[in-house]
Formats: structure tokens, C-alpha cells, sequence
């Protein structure tokens, strides 16, 4: 188990490594830093000095292995657009960021069993094929337009819920939360729907796939043999089968929540680091982008550790294996 | 809390006129970006300047017009006797956020600062040798040669307290390489109208009407909420729910349905920014082109094809939606040496425009590509698409490589284009401000955007004397003689100078400013 994990931790190291490399490759083609950071008039020559100053002028290479060796020192440099320091950035950002998609893949946990137990079981009703139809929307329709869709029908014309921001927020130290005040609250609603829909709708089908799957099982027949309630069946026997791959999914999909709350939180002015991430791309702000492409590789490869230790542990097929982990 | 009261009921007793708006109003402000920090030499930079306006302040403002209005200098001249020696008179009685006095050390440390080697105003600062306090409110700046027209280079340059800096040891501009951020980039301490009271980057800062401000009348807004919003569609939707009162940065396709909208208005006005395509001079034949041994654009026949053939009116009412003002010139019409003359284009010939390539040698036309920025100006890739279609109706068959600006701007600064759209501004409001950067032989400081490596040695000599000519009647008249050339021979390309909209809900009125910087004093509130 040990050693399992060790090589796990070892592998995760070489993909982060890795994922830094192509990152600073693909800086290359994304512009000149500079360009963003002067006026338009600051002469060529400031130009250039400005640009020996940051090492913009040493190879890949060269610069990629300073990153290395400042990030292993936990040194992110700071962000040529704010002129902060890049950990205290992203920590600052992580918050919004982190309630956003928390709430989001909750919505989508919840609303996604809900609908995909339904259509499972009443697969004939008009309400359940009234639900994959909708379902079609929410995977085929892009997020911005949802979002925009939303902040017109919702702010705009009802004026109920606020167009944009997360509210306010009330600083607990080391975290800030818009969970305690009515704004905060307020503002979460539609972002949090708009992220959440895409992976409402894929649970929502994983269930009803899985419930008819199930349902179609010898224990179910003999279960119904031996008189158990219909609700027994479905809820004790039926969905307890169903919910092994609907939880890895959801887990591996809370990675992507976070990587890829970048359009919902542009749309909706969220200040979490995937807009920190989307403004720094257009200004080339090169530490910014290295940093959060590295935490996004990190989220990742730390939710796939505790998928396959989870794994691990409850498929005992694993272990008899020798313990490869395969 | 008695000397803001006092100093409250001194400012309702001595205005009557102003009594309706004595009380409280708070102004929600969007934007689409942030100021980017708060040191106020670190970056020479639209969005960031405009912020800081409200809580520092400069030696002199443009107002709405465009001309120099006294601010922390209250007159300037040059010195009697030294034509290289200006000579700033200081406002008295002026003191900083944190209670300090505003001296003329303070001018000599802030000029100096902004002209460090960190600071990225330094630019504005070049002819500066030497900036000295002769007493505490007259300051004289040595310049190295005369240069009559250095206040125009003060606009944006802001005054910090001395003592503030040393003592937060902000004395030097940040150096991005280093790996502490400075004091200065998050606090503040400035003599302008508002304080700032709160600050969270990207999200929300709040700025505070400064009480003991010098100006006489107070500013009608008492509270500033400043919301980036990047989004348009988003900060559109912010104003039509009430959650923001003015948004600056409004897209040209949503004007008229601004207008239209009740309770809300849009004030639109011409922006200091010249829209316009540069091509590459010389022998030498293009990289892009199908034409192997010759440099087509180099043929005077064939500039003057290409402006026949571009219907900017066209571009005018299709792609900006009427949000533009067209133009015959590269110069936007405040800038000193912009004349109706020079303004004027003509009327699309699509038949001469042929006959002229004809002429050149190109009777079937040729090929060439155009790069064009797609993120920095107003409908900026649309224009482009819109004169490849233009020009290919006289056989120019244009290929379009679009790409962000902090890829396109290289390209222009390395002469690797052959053929590319830009804007320039003019935050000097002087021609000299184009000729240097855009006429001029590319060489030295000089022509560091003449990207079509356009070079004229008698234009140079006349440009290089406007730098140190006091003559300012003999200075304008070269400068018309230079436009003259510029434009007879083509040199750039103008298409259109943008137009700036602010929406606002109707209650209140913002002008729009054209530099795009419009301070909140300037705002009016409707009964």
C-alpha cells in the first residue's frame, strides 16, 4: 500500500514536471509580456532593457529551469499585470473559486440522482422524456450563453438575483466566504447553476443508464420474488449498485469543475482564479500563468491519487495483483 | 469627527447654489479592466492613470476639450533669459491624504522618480536634465535642450509625498524582477479629490471624498464604487439592472439599444485615437506578395489606388455602426496641426483605382497579407475584413492573419509585416507625437512604430528641429509642411478616429473625456 502510493507520488511528480514544460513551450506563441506591460510610447531600447531585467531573452530552456528551481522553493515571482506576488494571487482567488464549485458539483450530485433515478423508473412518463429532452440543452448549449441567458431573464428583467460579483464576503483569516451574508448567498445562485448544468445533465444520464442496467439484474427479479417493497428494491438494492461509477465520476469531474470554471466565472465577473487565469492570458502575464497551470495539474493529479487509493481499497482484485496499482 | 463637521457645514454655508447635492451620492462605476496598480509611475497605462486621477494628482489636467487646466501648478512659463528652463508655480495650502504638506520638494522627488530608470513614465521625461525647488512653491525643470511644448508631457505624471515614500521605502518604482511587491503598488497617499478606503484587485475598490480637498467647489459624488466587469455582455447587464450607475466601456453594437432603453443615456464623443494601416516602403519586394521582384506598395500609383478603393464610410456606418469619425488624416482632431484641409478624403473610384494599378504595373493586381490585432481596438479585426473585401474589388487579393495584440505589436516594432492595422494616440496633443514615432526614419529613438520602415531625410530634419524650436508660430508652420508631405505621400493610411460611448442612468451625466480618463468630479446630477 505503501509503496503503492510512493510510486503514485513519484509518477505525479513527472506529470507535473511535465505539464510546466509544455506550458512554458506554448508561452512562446502566446506574445510579448512586454507589449502589455509599457505604454505604447516607451522606447525600444527601455523596451529591451525591461526585457534582459525579467530573462525574457534566455532560452526555454533556461527560463523554464528557473521556474523550477523558484517553484520548488515555493517562489511563483510576481504578476507582471498586478505586481503581487503569484501565491498570494491565487491564494487571495482560490475562495471564490473553491465555494463555486463545491456548490455547483452539489447541485449537480443531488438534481442529477434525483432526475436519473425518475426517468430510470418511469422511462414511459411524458415528465421523464420532458427531462432528456431538457437534459439535450444542458450538454449541446455553451456555457456563456446559458450564463448570459440567466443574468437576462433573472437580473435584467426579474431583477431578483444580482448580474454579477460574488457579493459580500466576510474574511475569516485565512478564507473568505460569501456563504454568511444574503448578497453572498444571492450572488451564488445562477453561477452556480450555469456550472453546474453540464454535469447535472452527465450524472442524470450516468443514473438512468445505470438504474436500467440494474434494474434488469437477476438480484432485482429475485428481489421482487422474495416481496420486497418497490421502494426497497429501488433505493436499497438498485441505486446502492448504481452509485460506485456516478462517485468516481462525479469526483474526477470536480477536478474539471475547478480547471474549467474559467468561462462561468468570466461570464458572471466571479473573482476566482479561473478569471485571475483568463485576464493573464490576455496580458501574457507569464508567472500568473505558469502557477495556475501548475495548481490545476496538482488539483488533478491529487484527486486521481485518492481515486485510485479508493480504489485500492475497495476493489481487493487490485491487491492480489502484487500491488501495481493496475 | 468636529473637524469634518465643521468643515461640512463651512462648505453648506458658503454654497448655495450646490445645496441639493450636499447629500451623500454614491456612484457605482464599471469598467472592463482594472487599474493595475497603484504606483503612480509604474505603468503608463490608460485604465491605471484614470484611477489614479482621483487620489493623486498632476502639475496640470486637460479638461474635456483637450487644453491644459491648472492643477497642482497653478501657472508655467518658461524662464526669462533660459529658453531651456521651465518654471512651475505651485498651488499653496494643498496637503496630502495623510495631513503632510504640499511642498515643491515634493514636485523635485516625484519628477525625479517618474524619470528613474524603473519608471515607466520615463519616456515623457527624456529631455529632462535637471529639476530643482527654488523656493517652496516654484519649481524650475533644466531641460536639455528647449522644449516649449514639455507641459503637454505632464498630464499624466502624478505627485507623491516625499516623506510618505522614504519613510515606506517606495523612494525607487517596483522592479518586476524583484520578489517583494512595493508599498506604493496597494497603498496610497495623494493630494487629489477622493482617498481610497478599499481595495480588492479585480473586484471592488471604494473611494472616499476627501474633505479637505483644495478645490472650492466639493465634487457632487461623495463615494466612488469602482467594479471591473470584463465581460460586455455582463456589464451591460449590470447597467439595465440598476447594480452599476455608469459604464465606460460600452461595445458599439450595444448603442443604440442603450439609447433606446428608458432611464438610461449614452454620451458619446470623439476620442484622442487615429485608426489607420501602414505598408512597407522600399525596393526591396515583399515577403507576403505573389510580385517576386518588385515592392508594389512602393509605387506612389498604388497607395493612392488602395485609399480609392477603401470606402470609409462604408467602415463607418457597417462595422462601427456609426460609432466612428471618419478621416483623411493619421492625426485625431485635437492634436495640434489637425486642419478640415488635411481631414478631407476622397470619394471612392473604384475605376481610377484600377487605371492607377494599371499604371504601376499591376494590371492584374497581387497578393499580400494583413495583420491585424484583434483585442485592442474598437472592432478592430471587422475593419480589416471589411478592406479585404475592399480591395479585392481593384485586384488586390489580401490575406488576413489576425492575432492578439501582444502578438501583433512585435511584429510592427520588428518591421515583419508588410501590410498592418494600428491606432495611435497622442497624449501630447502635438503632431511632433505622431512624426517621431511613426514618420520618422526608424533609427535612435526615433520611428520605433514606423514599421513600413517609411524614410524621408528632409521630413527627419524638419521633424528633429520641432523638438527645440521656441518659435511656436515658425513650429506650427513646419509642422503643416511636414502633414503636407506625410500626406501627399501617403506615408500611412487613415481610416477613422474612434468615438468613445459612456451609458449612465439618466439621473446623472458624465462627458465623455478624450483621452478616455473622465474624472467623477466632472459628473452633474439631473433634479
Amino acid at each position: 500500500m505503501l509503496a503503492f502510493i510512493i510510486r503514485r507520488l513519484a509518477q505525479s511528480v513527472i506529470v507535473m514536471l511535465f505539464v510546466a514544460l509544455i506550458a512554458f513551450i506554448v508561452f512562446r506563441y502566446v506574445g510579448d509580456p512586454i507589449t502589455s506591460m509599457v505604454g505604447v510610447d516607451t522606447r525600444l531600447e527601455d523596451q529591451e532593457i525591461m526585457r534582459e531585467r525579467l530573462g525574457l531573452n534566455d532560452s526555454v530552456v533556461v527560463q523554464f529551469l528557473r521556474f523550477i528551481g523558484n517553484a520548488m522553493q515555493g517562489e511563483f515571482g510576481i504578476s507582471y499585470r498586478l505586481q503581487q506576488p503569484v501565491t498570494e494571487l491565487i491564494l487571495s482567488r482560490l475562495p471564490a473559486t473553491i465555494e463555486l464549485a463545491v456548490v455547483s458539483a452539489s447541485i449537480a450530485l443531488i438534481f442529477g440522482v434525483v432526475f436519473g433515478v425518475y426517468t430510470a423508473l418511469r422511462p414511459k412518463s411524458w415528465s421523464a422524456a420532458g427531462i432528456m429532452a431538457l437534459s439535450l440543452v444542458g450538454v449541446s448549449l455553451p456555457t456563456f450563453l446559458i450564463g448570459i441567458g440567466l443574468i437576462y431573464l433573472f437580473a435584467v428583467e426579474l431583477g431578483w438575483l444580482p448580474s454579477f460579483g460574488r457579493g459580500e464576503v466576510v474574511d475569516l483569516g485565512w478564507w473568505n466566504t460569501g456563504f454568511l451574508t444574503e448578497t453572498g448567498l444571492k450572488s451564488l445562485i445562477l453561477p452556480a447553476i450555469t456550472l453546474s448544468l453540464f454535469q447535472l445533465t452527465l450524472i442524470m444520464r450516468l443514473v438512468r443508464a445505470e438504474m436500467l442496467e440494474v434494474l434488469r439484474t437477476e438480484y432485482i427479479r429475485f428481489a421482487k420474488a422474495r416481496g420486497l417493497t418497490q421502494r426497497a428494491i429501488n433505493f436499497g438494492h438498485a441505486l446502492k449498485n448504481t452509485m460506485v461509477p456516478v462517485i468516481t465520476i462525479t469526483g474526477l469531474q470536480l477536478g474539471s469543475v475547478i480547471a474549467f470554471a474559467i468561462v462561468t466565472e468570466t461570464v458572471f465577473q466571479w473573482p476566482g482564479v479561473g478569471s485571475l487565469f483568463i485576464v493573464s492570458v490576455q496580458v501574457v502575464d507569464v508567472p500568473v500563468m505558469a502557477a495556475y497551470l501548475l495548481f490545476i495539474a496538482l488539483v488533478f493529479v491529487l484527486i486521481n491519487l485518492v481515486v485510485d487509493i479508493l480504489y485500492f481499497i475497495v476493489d481487493p482484485r487490485l491487491r492480489v495483483d502484487g500491488g501495481s496499482g493496475h | 469627527m468636529t473637524k469634518r463637521f465643521i468643515s461640512l457645514s463651512a462648505m453648506l454655508l458658503s454654497t448655495t447654489l450646490i445645496v441639493s447635492q450636499a447629500s451623500a451620492e454614491t456612484i457605482r462605476w464599471a469598467r472592463g479592466s482594472d487599474a493595475l496598480t497603484l504606483d503612480p509611475h509604474s505603468q503608463n497605462q490608460g485604465v491605471t492613470h484614470n484611477f489614479a486621477h482621483h487620489i493623486y494628482e498632476t502639475l496640470m489636467d486637460r479638461d474635456v476639450e483637450g487644453t491644459l487646466t491648472p492643477r497642482l501648478a497653478t501657472e508655467w512659463a518658461i524662464k526669462e533669459g533660459s529658453p531651456d528652463t521651465w518654471v512651475f508655480k505651485l498651488r499653496e495650502g494643498v496637503t496630502f491624504h495623510d495631513g503632510a504638506a504640499f511642498t515643491a520638494e515634493d514636485v523635485v522627488f516625484s519628477l525625479d522618480r517618474a524619470r528613474s530608470e524603473k519608471s515607466n513614465m520615463r519616456q515623457l521625461h527624456v529631455e529632462v536634465a535637471e529639476v530643482t525647488a527654488v523656493d517652496d512653491y516654484t519649481v524650475e525643470v533644466r531641460m536639455v535642450a528647449p522644449s516649449p511644448l514639455y507641459p503637454n508631457n505632464l498630464t499624466n505624471t502624478f505627485i507623491m509625498d516625499k516623506d510618505w515614500s522614504e519613510a515606506n521605502d517606495v523612494t525607487e518604482v517596483q522592479d518586476y524582477a524583484a520578489g517583494e511587491d512595493n508599498f506604493a503598488v496597494r497603498n496610497t497617499n495623494g493630494t487629489g479629490p477622493y482617498i481610497l478606503t478599499e481595495r480588492q484587485v479585480d473586484v471592488r475598490s471604494v473611494l472616499t471624498i476627501n474633505e479637505d480637498h483644495w478645490a472650492e467647489t466639493p465634487p457632487a459624488v461623495t463615494e466612488i464604487i469602482y467594479l471591473p466587469i470584463a465581460d460586455a455582455a455582463t456589464r451591460v447587464a449590470a447597467l439595465l439592472s440598476g447594480e452599476v450607475d455608469i459604464v465606460q466601456d460600452v461595445p458599439v453594437q450595444d448603442v443604440d439599444r442603450l439609447t433606446g432603453t428608458d432611464g438610461i443615456k449614452v454620451e458619446t464623443g470623439p476620442e484622442n485615437r487615429v485608426i489607420y494601416f501602414g505598408y512597407r516602403f522600399g525596393e526591396e519586394p515583399l515577403t507576403s506578395s505573389n510580385i517576386t521582384d518588385s515592392n508594389p506598395f512602393n509605387s506612389p500609383l498604388v497607395r493612392e489606388a488602395m485609399e480609392l478603393a477603401i470606402d470609409r464610410d462604408a467602415i463607418q456606418t457597417v462595422v462601427m455602426r456609426g460609432q466612428s469619425i471618419p478621416t483623411g488624416v493619421a492625426n485625431p482632431p485635437f492634436v495640434d496641426g489637425w486642419t478640415e484641409e488635411l481631414d478631407a478624403y476622397p470619394a471612392v473610384d473604384l475605376d481610377r483605382a484600377r487605371e492607377l494599378l494599371t499604371e504601376a504595373g499591376y494590371p492584374d493586381g497581387f497578393s499580400v497579407t494583413l495583420d491585424t490585432p484583434n483585442n485592442r481596438y474598437v472592432n478592430d479585426e471587422a475593419i480589416s475584413q471589411a478592406v479585404v473585401g475592399m480591395l479585392g474589388r481593384i485586384g488586390i487579393n489580401v490575406t488576413l492573419a489576425s492575432r492578439p495584440v501582444a502578438q501583433h505589436s512585435p511584429l510592427v516594432t520588428a518591421n515583419e509585416t508588410d501590410f498592418y492595422l494600428l491606432g495611435w494616440g497622442v497624449p501630447t496633443f502635438d503632431s511632433a507625437y505622431v512624426f517621431n514615432d511613426l514618420v520618422h526614419t526608424k533609427e535612435g529613438s526615433y520611428g520605433a512604430y514606423n514599421g513600413g520602415l517609411y524614410s524621408n531625410p528632409e521630413l527627419d530634419e524638419m521633424i528633429k528641429s520641432l523638438g527645440s524650436e521656441t518659435d511656436l508660430e515658425a513650429r506650427a508652420a513646419v509642422v503643416a509642411d511636414i502633414w503636407e508631405v506625410v500626406k501627399e505621400d501617403r506615408v500611412l493610411l487613415p481610416i477613422h478616429n474612434q468615438v468613445l460611448a459612456y451609458a449612465m442612468n439618466d439621473r446623472i451625466t458624465l462627458p465623455v473625456h478624450p483621452e478616455n480618463q473622465p474624472m467623477l468630479t466632472t459628473v452633474t446630477f439631473a433634479d
